[in-house]
């Protein structure tokens, strides 16, 4: 899927593993392709609600977030001898308002599709996170980068409980960086006629 | 003279029916990603395309969705007059065959009982929308259309005042097209209808997304507006997937009604690239 169409823009293909550092994401700018490796996390808007009610009321979180990377998505269920089903991106701007308190417990990287607010940016500069792209609609194709997957808290949501996931050179386009810059923001202009 | 179908048929079609569109890309849009993809100049739309094609060809191969967004159903059935239905109710049978296709397909159960309150998943995507047209004959067409809520989230309707005309409707489409941007899974495929009142309008522009990508309108005048919009749009640089580019809609279908003098209703309904519907008649 990677190959060298993106020859003469500049930007990298770089291969991670999870939990993330500063320097792992600081090497990072929009447009740069990522493969990225080991646990992650889904969460969406409903299971980051119980979050945040959990952290008010002192309960323990489903998982240690620092250095993670939360993927915005509700995959479809495995069926059977199949590790999980369809496994795309959902929107990311229903979750904006989380982000906040994400990063505050050490999240440095969010997966999602579609475009983040202002606010939003100005956080991720400020604490060194980073915003992917996978591509979305393509959700049968991703899941072929799943290894494992796993409930691991809100179980009663269904779809929308967080799954642990174990991501395997899972494909990735920086979106905003930790530098301010959006992805939608520099391409748009060069098409847009 | 009556036809009688049996509800257990009707149940048994759009459980199929769900699980057809689910799983595997209609023949008009795969050939409409195709063309796409050779009309794309940007790298990344490309690669978004080609990735978007191969993902069709992934669902197929392992039986698993489209799409994780397994999505609302909506069920359309243009029912002959001279039908007559046995065995209970028609609702009941349509959400029967829904409930069967989710559970037995291992499709993502998306419906929430009420979002303000009790917000429980009522566990098998029942209940679906059901627009029945009594149509004269005995015919009995099923169609499902699954709406995920990434596309559905970005339409719009209003009124427009009838002296805005064409330039009205055409405003109208391009500001909800340009402010949905990345989110509806462009390319897009754009269902608009005019007329009628504001309700029946939003009903015209999900009933123009059921119209075959490979059909030119037969209303010349709006076979060139489909045309002008498409154009527009795709001169907005949104490209596959948001990440920029010439093809940002792939189509544009217009249904309209007649309406009040004094009233212009449109809406705007926006499908993913991958507008998953399928019909049979019974």
């Amino acid at each position: 899927m990677i190959d060298n169409r993106e020859q003469g823009t500049g930007n990298k293909y770089i291969e991670l593993t999870t939990p993330l550092v500063d320097k792992d994401v600081e090497q990072l700018r929009v447009g740069d392709r990522v493969l990225l490796s080991g646990i992650v996390y889904t969460a969406r808007d409903a299971s980051q609600r119980h979050i945040v009610e959990d952290l008010e009321a002192g309960k323990e979180l489903p998982a240690d977030l620092k250095g993670q990377v939360l993927y915005y998505t509700g995959p479809s269920p495995a069926g059977p001898g199949r590790v999980i089903g369809s496994a795309g991106p959902t929107t990311s701007a229903r979750m904006d308002v989380y982000v906040r308190t994400m990063l505050e417990l050490g999240v440095k990287g969010f997966i999602g599709k579609g475009r983040r607010s202002m606010d939003v940016r100005d956080d991720l500069k400020t604490y060194k996170a980073v915003y992917f792209l996978a591509t979305a609609g393509a959700g049968a194709l991703l899941s072929r980068h799943i290894t494992a997957a796993k409930v691991i808290g809100y179980p009663e949501l269904g779809p929308e409980a967080v799954y642990e996931l174990q991501l395997d050179r899972f494909p990735l386009i920086v979106g905003d960086d930790t530098y301010g810059d959006d992805m939608f923001e520099r391409e748009w202009p060069r098409w847009k006629r | 003279m009556s036809r009688i179908i049996r509800t257990e048929e009707i149940a048994k079609a759009v459980s199929r029916l769900c699980r057809d569109a689910n799983l595997k890309l209609s023949d008009d849009v795969y050939s409409a990603l195709q063309n796409a993809l050779s009309m794309e100049e940007s790298s990344f739309g490309k690669e978004v395309l080609t990735e978007l094609i191969e993902n069709a060809e992934t669902a197929a191969e392992l039986e698993i969705p489209i799409c994780q967004d397994t999505g609302f159903t909506i069920v359309f059935i243009d029912m002959g007059q001279d039908v007559h239905i046995e065995g209970g109710g028609l609702k009941d049978a349509v959400d029967a065959g829904v409930r069967e296709a989710y559970r037995s397909s291992h499709f993502r159960t998306s419906v929430a009982d009420d979002h303000i309150f009790s917000r429980k998943n009522t566990g098998d995507n029942t209940p679906s929308i059901l627009h029945l047209e009594m149509v004269p004959g005995d015919v009995f067409k099923v169609t499902v259309m699954i709406k995920g809520g990434g596309s559905e989230s970005v339409g719009r309707a209003g009124v427009l005042k009838p002296a805005e005309g064409k330039e009205g409707i055409r405003r109208f489409v391009l500001e909800t097209v340009e402010a949905a941007g990345p989110n509806p899974c462009p390319p897009i495929i754009v269902g608009v209808g005019y007329g009628g009142t504001t309700d029946y309008a939003a009903y015209l522009a999900k009933r123009a997304l059921l119209k075959s990508l490979d059909e030119k309108n037969p209303d010349p005048n709006l076979a060139e507006l489909e045309q002008d919009l498409l154009d527009s749009i795709n001169r907005l640089g949104i490209g596959p997937a948001g990440m920029g580019g010439r093809v940002t809609a792939i189509a544009t279908k217009i249904a309209t009604h007649p309406s009040h003098i004094a009233t212009m209703p449109v809406a705007v309904d926006i499908s993913c690239y991958a507008l998953r519907r399928k019909s049979v008649q019974i």
